[in-house]
């Protein structure tokens, strides 16, 4: 460690104020801050909490850790099942090739072959997604002369996990960028955004490109395998589609690589909402929502459409409920700010997310649209919230 | 019958919401959106007169231009609909004259703030595009009472979003070149990306 602080010190000198290469100052700083995290704070200093952007940032990355874990898990166990029953014997992937020269196998019964078959899905997406995200934090920053802020280390992890195994890599990297670039940068950055970045990159996939990113085809990392989610099952032919809760609960299931564990999702929660960090309001609004929802479709009931009949708890566990209750609908800078603007918030994704999913038959999962259509909301309530209280406090003490 | 209704109101709403769905009326969409007391006002204008007016040129096109609709009057086989669209316009103009007499009257202030755009809801092509849905789509008068008003609350829905999210980006730093128009365009392509939501129900 020490050859690098050396390496750093000789050459800061380029990227100071006159130095050759002081346009890239804060690339360098950024490499500094990621090597040392030497951040001190030089002026009087009133903060009674040591938490800024970067805690959260890390905090929420931590709280990510479970729904990585089972991404891992669950592609390979959703690929290797596949396998081992149809038998395929020559590789069809590069992935399969490379599990097929070490020698691991496709036992679905073994947790390392599943976690390593997974792994080398999950972690080529990831790489990409943060290779071309980071590329244009590093343009607009220098452009811009600021900090390259630690906001974009969520959205690199959070992107690839809502993305099913099989996405083509030029579209990882195209996906981020639009997220990156016009969800965010064009706003003006981190904090300023008004929709969801990942979750604006994975739209903009999903309206230009949906062949890869929805239907039957996409959810397991084996060519040319049809397998339904178990949404879109239920959508055709009710609610005898062969997967038990508990599969569900557990994330046993096809779906986008992050999404599927619930189980993973509260662990994650509990390390939001413990740490203070997500808002317990907007994931406590967006279960109320739901739950008042689809109590409601159940009670109103089809004949000739199954999703009516699906319960509050089968939602809960079912496509990215779980995941985007959790990390997305809680991003603190585009949903609402108000403690009562976020109780509607909240419901509003958890009453539109049920409605996507029982009566419009275009879409089998409603809770990425459902969010980033409450995001467009958000300030709108939030203003609602803030007015209403200046009235208040105006005639409390104005008079 | 309700529920007829019910489902045309909702889908003139959100489904088929004129800003969003249609990308109609967006140079009073994107002018007027800077301040969320404005775009409201504006949005309830555009409702009172989407709402009127629709059902008005409803009766006109059933009694007055469809072909052989003047058989009432005793004039068989006359087909006026060649003046449809000059008539639709002359009945939002008169609607619009007398909203501002009344605005001017009541709610100066708002009159002032909207200044040249109220006059401009004569040529807004929301409203417009509202009536010809009405005669392409052959709606009731009822239906088109209906749709007129839904059709009207979803403008004036998709408005007051975009002015609440411009006026959080009041600080932002956008980039030079986009600055104003360029990244409202933006943010409503991105409002209507969230609102593709709704694309596909079946009412």
């Amino acid at each position: 460690m020490k050859f690098v602080r050396t390496l750093f010190d000789r050459q800061k000198k380029h990227f100071l104020k006159g130095g050759r290469l002081h346009r890239f100052y804060y690339v360098f700083e950024v490499l500094e801050v990621f090597f040392f995290m030497d951040r001190k704070t030089r002026s009087g200093a009133h903060i009674r909490d040591g938490i800024d952007t970067k805690r959260v940032m890390v905090t929420v990355m931590a709280a990510l850790v479970p729904t990585v874990l089972m991404a891992f898990y669950n592609t390979g166990l959703q690929a290797n099942l596949i396998l081992s029953r149809s038998g395929a014997s020559v590789p069809a992937t590069w992935q399969q090739s490379v599990l097929q020269s070490l020698n691991v196998g496709f036992n679905p019964a073994a947790i390392g072959a599943n976690m390593l078959h997974g792994a080398l899905y999950f972690l080529p997406v990831y790489i990409l997604t943060f290779a071309a995200g980071f590329f244009w934090e590093i343009v607009f920053a220098t452009v811009r002369r600021h900090e390259i802020n630690e906001g974009f280390f969520v959205t690199s992890l959070l992107f690839p996990l809502i993305l099913p195994p099989t996405i083509p890599y030029w579209q990882v990297v195209l996906g981020i960028s639009f997220g990156v670039v016009i969800g965010k940068e064009v706003f003006g950055g981190v904090g300023m955004n008004i929709f969801n970045p990942a979750l604006v990159g994975r739209a903009f996939l999903f309206f230009a490109y949906p062949a890869q990113i929805s239907g039957d085809r996409v959810w397991v990392a084996v060519d040319a395998v049809s397998t339904a989610t178990p949404l879109a099952a239920i959508a055709e032919s009710g609610m005898h589609t062969g997967v038990s809760w508990l599969d569900a609960f557990l994330g046993f299931i096809p779906g986008s690589m992050g999404e599927t564990s619930t189980l993973a999702c509260l662990i994650g929660a509990a390390v939001l909402i413990i740490t203070g960090i997500g808002s317990w309001r907007i994931m406590f609004s967006v279960l109320a929502g739901m739950t008042g929802t689809a109590l409601l479709f159940n009670l109103i009931g089809s004949a000739t459409n199954p999703m009516f009949a699906v319960t509050p708890l089968w939602h809960l566990v079912l496509g990215g409920f779980a995941f985007g209750a959790v990390y997305m609908a809680t991003d603190p800078v585009s949903g609402a700010m108000t403690t009562g603007g976020k109780y509607i918030y909240g419901a509003l994704i958890g009453f539109l997310v049920v409605m996507v999913r029982v009566v419009n038959p275009a879409f089998p999962e409603g809770m990425m649209l459902a969010i980033l259509f409450a995001n467009a909301f958000a300030p709108i309530i939030d203003r609602g919230f803030i007015n209403a209280n200046i009235k208040r406090r105006q005639s409390r003490y104005a008079r | 019958m309700l529920e007829h209704y019910l489902g045309l109101f909702v889908r003139s709403i959100f489904m088929e919401n004129m800003a969003l769905a249609f990308f109609l009326g967006m140079c009073t969409f994107l002018a007027v959106s800077k301040r969320v007391e404005t775009a409201a006002g504006l949005g309830i204008a555009v409702v009172v007169v989407q709402a009127i007016t629709v059902p008005v040129n409803n009766l006109i096109y059933r009694y007055v231009l469809a072909d052989n609709a003047l058989a009432w009057a005793g004039l068989e086989n006359v087909d006026l609909s060649f003046l449809g669209l000059i008539t639709y316009i002359g009945v939002i103009a008169a609607m619009v004259q007398i909203l501002e007499m009344v605005l001017d009257r009541y709610v100066p202030a708002l009159y002032n703030a909207l200044g040249i755009f109220l006059p401009l809801i004569t040529v807004n092509c929301a409203i417009l595009g509202g009536s010809l849905f009405m005669v392409e789509r052959n709606y009731t008068l009822g239906e088109s009472a209906v749709f007129g008003l839904g059709s009207g609350i979803g403008f004036l829905l998709a408005i007051t979003a975009l002015a609440g999210i411009r006026e959080k980006m009041r600080y932002s730093n956008v980039p030079r070149g986009l600055r104003g128009l360029g990244i409202t365009f933006i943010t409503a392509g991105l409002m209507a990306i969230a609102f593709m939501l709704f694309s596909g129900i079946q009412l």
